[in-house]
């Protein structure tokens, strides 16, 4: 009985460890076709938080832009509910943070609506983001 | 003879109108052009530096556990 117990504490103890262990290599990086498009400048960061299409858009870019956007407009809502902010609000405070991030030849969004190459000088971003982010 | 006199009457009012129907409809088209100026997007949000500040660490972490997303 005790050894029975033994083996059903062991293999709830195995259980959970696997399943953070799941959890842990769950974030995935970007989908090759996304990290692409990045590269190459069809697809760049906006002010709004939001990905969006650089040049002439195609059906392939515009489901590609669409899923990113809808993944992160369901990660922007849950952060607003936790935080008590609006969606837009979340959404264009993480839109500083991801401009900031954006790398030397990668597209960003002025807040005039200007799309611009990144370089090796701070992106132009709206006055409301934090100079000190990242 | 009167009654022959006012069909073609008739024939020529809709020949006329066969032709100038379309003829209107070709006058009444809108040009519709790209605007060459950048779309503007509204970035009218209202927000605060205080819930700029609140909310950034939050950011920082929803991109850093979903770097498939950004």
């Amino acid at each position: 009985m005790k050894f029975v117990t033994k083996i059903a504490i062991a293999a709830l103890i195995a259980a959970g460890t696997a399943t953070a262990a799941g959890a842990m290599m769950l974030p995935q990086d970007r989908d090759p076709a996304y990290a692409a498009a990045r590269a190459a400048g069809q697809v760049g960061e906006q002010p709004d938080g939001y990905l969006g299409i650089v040049g002439e858009p195609t059906p392939q870019l515009r489901a590609l832009v669409s899923n990113i956007n809808i993944r992160r407009k369901t990660l922007y809502t849950q952060s607003a509910t936790d935080e008590g902010s609006t969606v837009e609000q979340f959404a264009f405070v993480t839109g500083c943070r991801l401009i900031l991030a954006t790398e030397p030849g990668e597209k960003y969004q002025t807040p005039d609506g200007r799309w611009m190459t990144r370089d090796s000088s701070p992106p132009v971003r709206d006055a409301r983001c934090l100079s000190n982010g990242q | 003879m009167i009654a022959i006199v006012n069909r073609n009457r008739w024939r020529e009012t809709l020949a006329a109108a066969v032709i100038a129907g379309p003829a209107l409809l070709l006058g009444g088209c809108i040009n519709i052009s790209a605007p060459d100026k950048p779309i503007v997007i509204d970035l009218n949000i209202s927000i605060t530096q205080e819930v700029v500040y609140r909310l950034d660490s939050k950011a920082q972490s929803v991109i850093q556990q979903n770097p498939g997303v950004f």
